[in-house]
Order: C-alpha cells, then structure tokens, then sequence
C-alpha cells in the first residue's frame, strides 16, 4: 500500500504535468458532474425536492430515525444522522426545511451498506431537519427532528 | 489536486463502520466578498465507495454539507483486511481517491 | 367538577416539552459530544506532519532537526513544555516562534515576512499544520512549562501583567472575561485563566480547528482574536507580550491534560 506521502507526490506531479499540458480544467467555469440531480438540490422546499426527484411527498414514519442535536452552537457544522432498518431503502435523504437549497444530501443505498448515515450539514438558522427513505416499491417515509441554531452557519 | 482524506474502517458484528474526513471547502455559493460579489458555489457533488473494488454506495451532495465533510456508513460483511476506497467529485472537475484497509 | 386554570395547564406542558429538549450546557455538551469523533484537525495534523519532513525552503531542507526544546528533532512531548527558554536564540519563545527560527535557520524563509503574512495566506497556512502536527504529538500529556531560567520567570510576570491590564476603549483586559469561574458570553463559556482551569480547557484546548470559520487556530491566532473582541491593536505576531501570556497561561496549567488540536465552536 502506497503511503500517504507516496500518494501525494504521485498525484501533485500528475497536476503538474496535467496543469503543463493545459488540460486541467479551469477554476472559474463550474460544471456539474455528469448524472448530477442539479434540480433538486436547488429546491427551495421539500416539496419541490420531492417533486425534483420524482417522488411523492413523504410520510411520517416511526420507522425512520433521524439523530441530530436539540441545539448546534454553530449553524456552520451540525452532525445528522438518517437511518432506517427497513428492508427495500433505495434511497435516504437529508433535508434542513428553513435552508436556502433544502435537500443537504441523497444517498443510494445498495445491499452492501446498511442505510444508515451520518454526515454534518449547514444550517442557516433554526429548523427543522428531515430524513427521508426512498422505498424500492415507491414509498416514501421520513421523520423530523426540530435543531436550534445559536448562530447562524450560512455567512462569512 | 486536493488534500487526502483521512479514512478509518473497523470491523465488528459483521459489518465495517468506515468513517471519512475530506478536505474541502464546501463553499454553498451564497456567501458575498468584501466586494460584493458572490464567491462561486464549490463543492463536492458525488461521493461513492468501493468494498474490494466493487462499488457499494453513491451518493450526491448539495452545498449545504459542512466544509471540511464528515461521512459515516457501514458495509455490511466487510471484515478485517478488506480494502475500502472512497472517491469524490466536485463541480470544478476536481477529484480525490483514497483508500484504506478495513482493521 | 374542578376546573384547572388554564395558566397552570399552560406551565405543565411547557415544563414538558422543556424536559424533553435539551438547552443550554446540556444540550451544547450533547453537541460537542457528536462531533467528538471526526475532528477536521486530522486534516491539518496530516498536512502538518509532511511539512515537517518535506524539503522546502530556499535551502531545501526538512524541519526534522528543529529543536523544540527537548533536541533536535524530538516533536514527542514538546509541546507540553512550551512557551520555555531557548540558548541558541537566548529568547524564550513559543510554538509559532520557534517554528519560525526553525523555518529560517534550517529552510531559509524569511521569518519577519511570515510574521506579516495574514493568518491564513501563504506560509501562514504551513504553520496551521505544523502546530497542528505538533500539538498532536503531545496530546494526552501534561503541562509541565520550565520555570528554572531567569528569563522564563521573568516572561511569567511580565505575562501576568498584560493579563490583567485594563485598555483599549472598552477599558478591557484578559481578566475580564478570564479572571473569575463561572463566566459566559450568551452561551460560551469563559474559562478563568489564573490558575488551572482543568483538563483540556483554555491553553489545554489550543491549537483547535474552529467549526464556525473552518479554520484551524493556533495560539497566536487565538490570542490575535481576543485582542480584536477587547478592541486593542493587533499584537505582534510571535511579540514578548503573546509569548509571554503563553507562559502565564501554561504554567498556571500545569498538570493539565493538552487535547490539542481540539475541535471548538
């Protein structure tokens, strides 16, 4: 196995030699990823999300476990967790409701992994936070949990 | 190129708890400079693994993930000595893999 | 039948629904819990250790023979006793001066240059790491600055004064915020500083990654921000008077756990 240091002079003369030849892609352009669902990570509620992602609106569940704090000290990191035991998840979702962009994170759940979650989203203030289980048979399913922010996380 | 992640897997009940750190900025694009004008959104938009070379899971990123992004999940089955691979994509063309051993 | 008062129907539900919810300490406790495991530092801990064994400079070398205090090279354990005095630069310095005696002598950079450099921009970065790096390296030991030189005591008094004098147009100092227990900003809490404030808090947190500004924070930085909260000039970067707050600070701290690089708000 490489070490780290291995890795990292590999890839920086890689850089190099690519940003010689012109073919690294420049900076100021941004281009999504090709299969990116830009739509609906621009949605500004979760039911244009829901309506982005071809999907029906949600509905509560005790099945779906959603784990955040009661209150982040800083609205700039806040750890969430999306979980289900559920069999037949195709996908679980993160959604902060009072964000500009609502839906935080999507993630497709495969037989390998469990669809269980943990990330750290930003928060622009208080609001509630939404995981939601896409079903294989075309359910979905979420809970809430209510996260008060002390400081807002979305600003300089 | 961009920084390496750091990436820790551990086996227990049958099952691989991996955990990742990522060096980005995660920048959501709604931010302003001392100018006014607005810094460009710059962010990771898919992550996926890889379990021994096979992909298990993808996933697609908004804006809103924190900067300097933290990921857990479990692949179910993995044991010791199992490699387990990681590899993002942002929307300025960037990428980064990695990779380590599950203990 | 008895009616109950609406207002004391009213007072139960919200007692409640604040049960079930956690505010204040508790629930920030909760917060800092969950983030416990993941602590970006990692990132900078790792740039930091390839800096330190990169050749770099305009003399191409690594920082492998830097003497932090205990012989050149040792990184294990430095980092406990520092602010301490140094003979070859007959200074008593701390982290970030010493890295950046180190980074002249041994690699050639221009150590005034980065002490002008902004937090955050060019060299300034490669000291994020490095004291990131070296604090790791000492983390889980406890303080034990040095207190035999003349210099070293002499820095401790001096350091004491600049904690407790009163400027600036707020007429603030240290003391204010960090002279007595039981001290808060809304809900930060505000370690006293005079005497050992316990494991892993005040100088036993720094270096620490700041969630709010994704930045990692060495002492230096740190103190350059309380100055700004206190409306005081900008003190010099590596300056006698930060060094010597260091000094203050550590040893009030002695026997205190270091869990740098922390991770804080």
């Amino acid at each position: 196995m490489q070490t780290r240091r291995e890795i990292l002079s590999g890839s920086a003369s890689v850089a190099a030699m690519l940003a010689a030849t012109g073919l690294l892609p420049r900076l100021a352009h941004a281009q999504n990823v090709p299969g990116y669902k830009a739509s609906a990570f621009e949605s500004k509620s979760i039911a244009d999300a829901m309506a982005a992602l071809g999907v029906a609106m949600p509905s509560e569940s005790t099945d779906i476990r959603v784990t955040a704090p009661d209150i982040a000290e800083n609205g700039a990191v806040v750890p969430v967790g999306a979980a289900t035991s559920l069999a037949g998840v195709k996908s679980i979702l993160i959604l902060v409701e009072k964000n500009p962009n609502v839906l935080a994170a999507m993630f497709d759940v495969s037989d390998a992994v469990e669809a269980d979650f943990s990330t750290r989203v930003k928060m622009g203030q208080s609001s509630n936070v939404f995981a939601v289980a896409l079903m294989g048979d075309g359910r979905s399913l979420f809970a809430q949990k209510d996260v008060k922010v002390t400081l807002g996380g979305c600003g300089g | 190129m961009a920084d390496p992640m750091r990436i820790r897997a551990q086996a227990a009940d049958g099952k691989a708890t991996v955990r990742v750190l990522m060096s980005h900025e995660m920048e959501t694009g709604q931010r302003k400079d001392a100018a006014g004008n607005t810094i460009p959104a710059w962010h990771i938009q898919q992550v996926s693994a890889r379990w021994n070379g096979a992909t298990v899971m993808n996933a697609q990123w908004g804006p809103a993930v924190a900067k300097n992004p933290y990921l857990q999940f479990a692949v179910k089955g993995a044991k010791a000595g199992d490699k387990i691979s990681i590899t993002w994509l942002d929307n300025r063309g960037d990428n980064r893999t990695d990779e380590a051993v599950v203990s | 039948m008895k009616r109950i008062p609406v207002a004391g129907l009213l007072v139960t539900a919200m007692a409640c629904a604040l049960a079930q919810q956690k505010f204040g300490a508790d629930g920030i406790a909760e917060y800092r819990k969950m983030l416990e495991d993941g602590n970006p530092s990692d990132l900078f801990e790792a740039r930091g250790e390839e800096l330190w064994k990169k050749k770099r400079g305009p003399k191409n070398a690594s920082l492998e023979q830097c003497d932090l205090g205990k012989g050149p090279g040792v990184v294990k354990g430095a980092f406990v006793e520092l602010p301490r005095y140094f003979a070859d630069t007959k200074k008593v310095q701390d982290l970030e001066s010493r890295l950046l005696t180190c980074m002249e002598t041994l690699q050639g950079f221009d150590a005034a240059e980065i002490a002008k450099t902004p937090f955050g921009v060019g060299e300034q970065v490669s000291i994020e790491g490095l004291v990131a790096y070296v604090s790791a390296e000492s983390r889980g030991s406890r303080f034990n600055l040095p207190q035999a030189h003349a210099d070293e005591q002499k820095m401790y008094e001096l350091g004491k004064r600049a904690f407790f004098y009163r400027a600036g147009p707020y007429d603030f100092s240290c003391a204010s915020c960090h002279g007595e227990a039981g001290k808060r900003i809304r809900m930060q809490e505000l370690p006293k500083l005079t005497s050992d404030p316990g494991d892993g808090v005040g100088f036993a947190a720094w270096p620490a990654y700041r969630l709010s500004s994704g930045e990692m924070w060495g002492m230096q930085r740190r103190l350059n921000d309380c100055y700004r909260q206190q409306r005081f000039p900008f003190p010099g970067y590596g300056s006698d008077v930060t060094i010597a707050l260091g000094v203050y600070m550590g040893v009030n701290a002695k026997g205190a756990q270091s869990i740098a690089p922390a991770i804080k708000r």
